[in-house]
């Protein structure tokens, strides 16, 4: 029975490891269609696991996971691409594991290279490539498929400053213009309200959540928000809490 | 070129911290890297020969050249000759057909191997000490052994061929499987792929710069087996490696290292091949430089 509408739901979910570490304890977090959720954690404390739990890839020793989505994807910390594939075949590899056909893939990776700016690189190798257009090029996989939940594992940490402010006008563009429901994890606290509908701030290891905080402004956000005193006192209370709790 | 490269303004300041162009780095001429290539090679040549004379004129005596005849005797005596170097050019090619069968027999039961061993821990467990254990046993304690199972003919040459060459090919290809990475093995388990299309799209791929760098190694193991094999057995259509050891018990010194040079020549056109064939592959594989 399903207990909730929402894309994705956690309820009361607890993650042991093997080795005894407990990296989650009693995590209830939900994000609904139409939302961006990120969360904000010391490092160490089970953010990335939180979304090994949301995506699958981990299951909750403690608890339930339930996600609402026809389809969901992933980006990684690292973009994660096979180095001997052209940008567009690597967008194309989601729809050779589905069993699309050839055209039906390679229109639908034309479009999502497209929609993240690489018009024009679609047959550079990743090695050709800068790091911000390679997070593209892993951006644009995620996206191919139109997926409804799409979880962000840090996909900017690794990211020159510029480049990264670049990238997360860029998504919350994304997210605007595809609404998909998106859980995104970052250890930035700027970036997390300049992207997120709402923010969720976690305790060190084990991880629980302890404050969510939701953000007010109207999509798209100009990139100029970042300087008004508004979002700068938003970006102040989480970082509050993030010190309280850590 | 540049207008394909243009970009939507909402994205150019990004595309301004990205400062990637697909333009072609500069070449220098052909003419000087033939030459920036070549001129060290005959300086080495000619640096060998040079010791060679040395040791032949100066180091050794009078009554001990023959030991070490000059170059130009050792050419001399053989090159003119059709009655020596027809033999000797028939029983190469023989080697190297037998040196080629046996480094593709190696490199279809190593890649298997690997395959095999990289779908399950246990599989890597129970099958890899057999892969030591080809490597670790000399072949020459084995190669008595194969004669007297297999005869002493061509497919026993083949059989010593590829005990001495599999190993490279198993080890590479088992390393290059498992080289994908964590993130990678995920992102194929979320979008649900198959163990085949995980092989096939994932490792395979992930495993071709080790598997060419097996393939260099197995080649020039194959041409060393080859050499084993027709010392060894001595029956039927001799190859290289069986004038080598009749040369040797005749002591005719010339046509010896005329032998030995050619086979060192065959195992570094086999080993360049393959390197050459490597860097042409896995560059395109890869996308240009």
């Amino acid at each position: 029975m399903k207990t909730t509408t929402a894309t994705l739901a956690l309820s009361g979910v607890t993650k042991r490891f093997p080795t005894g570490t407990t990296a989650l304890t009693g995590v209830d977090l939900s994000v609904d269609a139409g939302e961006f959720v990120s969360v904000v954690g010391p490092s160490g404390c089970g953010k990335s696991t939180l979304l090994r739990l949301a995506s699958g890839l981990e299951d909750a020793t403690v608890g339930r996971v339930d996600v609402d989505a026809g389809t969901t994807s992933y980006v990684f910390q690292d973009p994660t691409l096979l180095e001997w594939r052209s940008a567009r075949k690597n967008v194309e590899l989601i729809g050779e594991l589905s069993g699309l056909s050839k055209s039906q893939r390679r229109q639908a990776a034309q479009e999502a290279l497209d929609l993240v700016g690489l018009t024009g690189f679609e047959k550079q190798h990743p090695r050709q490539l800068s790091g911000g257009m390679r997070m593209r090029v892993s951006i644009a996989r995620a996206l191919v498929a139109e997926p409804d939940l799409a979880l962000f594992d840090e996909p900017f940490g690794a990211l020159d400053e510029i480049t990264r402010l670049a990238m997360q006008t860029e998504l919350q563009r994304l997210f605007k213009l595809l609404g998909f429901a998106g859980l995104f994890i970052t250890h930035s606290v700027a970036e997390a309200v300049y992207l997120s509908t709402r923010v969720v701030v976690m305790s060190g290891r084990p991880g629980r959540i302890v404050a969510e905080i939701p953000v007010p402004w109207e999509f798209p956000r100009p990139p100029e928000l970042r300087f008004e005193s508004d979002f700068a006192h938003l970006v102040g209370q989480v970082s509050e809490a993030l010190e309280e709790h850590s | 070129m540049s207008t394909e490269l243009m970009v939507e303004p909402d994205i150019a300041a990004a595309t301004e911290a990205d400062p990637v162009e697909p333009t072609k780095r500069r070449q220098p001429p052909v003419l000087r890297r033939i030459v920036a290539k070549v001129v060290p090679m005959i300086a080495a040549l000619a640096g060998l020969a040079g010791l060679w004379y040395l040791v032949t004129y100066v180091v050794l005596s009078e009554d001990k050249r023959f030991l070490l005849p000059p170059p130009h005797q050792v050419f001399g005596e053989t090159l003119g000759r059709p009655e020596i170097m027809q033999p000797m050019l028939a029983a190469l090619w023989q080697s190297v057909q037998v040196a080629l069968a046996g480094l593709l027999i190696s490199v279809v039961i190593g890649m298997a191997w690997a395959m095999l061993m990289a779908q399950t821990r246990l599989l890597e467990k129970v099958l890899y000490p057999y892969a030591v254990i080809l490597q670790t046993v000399p072949i020459l304690a084995l190669t008595p052994l194969i004669g007297i199972w297999m005869g002493y003919g061509i497919s026993a040459r083949i059989v010593v061929c590829v005990i001495i060459a599999v190993f490279p090919m198993i080890a590479n290809t088992l390393f290059g499987l498992q080289s994908a990475t964590a993130p990678a093995h995920d992102l194929f388990t979320l979008n649900r792929a198959t163990r085949l299309q995980r092989l096939l799209k994932l490792q395979l791929p992930a495993a071709m710069p080790a598997i060419f760098t097996g393939l260099r190694n197995a080649a020039g193991l194959s041409v060393i087996g080859v050499i084993v094999g027709d010392f060894y057995f001595q029956q039927g259509s001799p190859g290289i490696g069986g004038l080598l050891r009749v040369y040797t018990l005749r002591l005719s010194m010339e046509p010896l290292f005329m032998a030995i040079i050619l086979t060192a020549l065959f195992g570094v056109v086999v080993f360049s091949a393959f390197a050459a064939l490597d860097r042409a592959v896995i560059g395109k594989w890869y996308g240009e430089r």
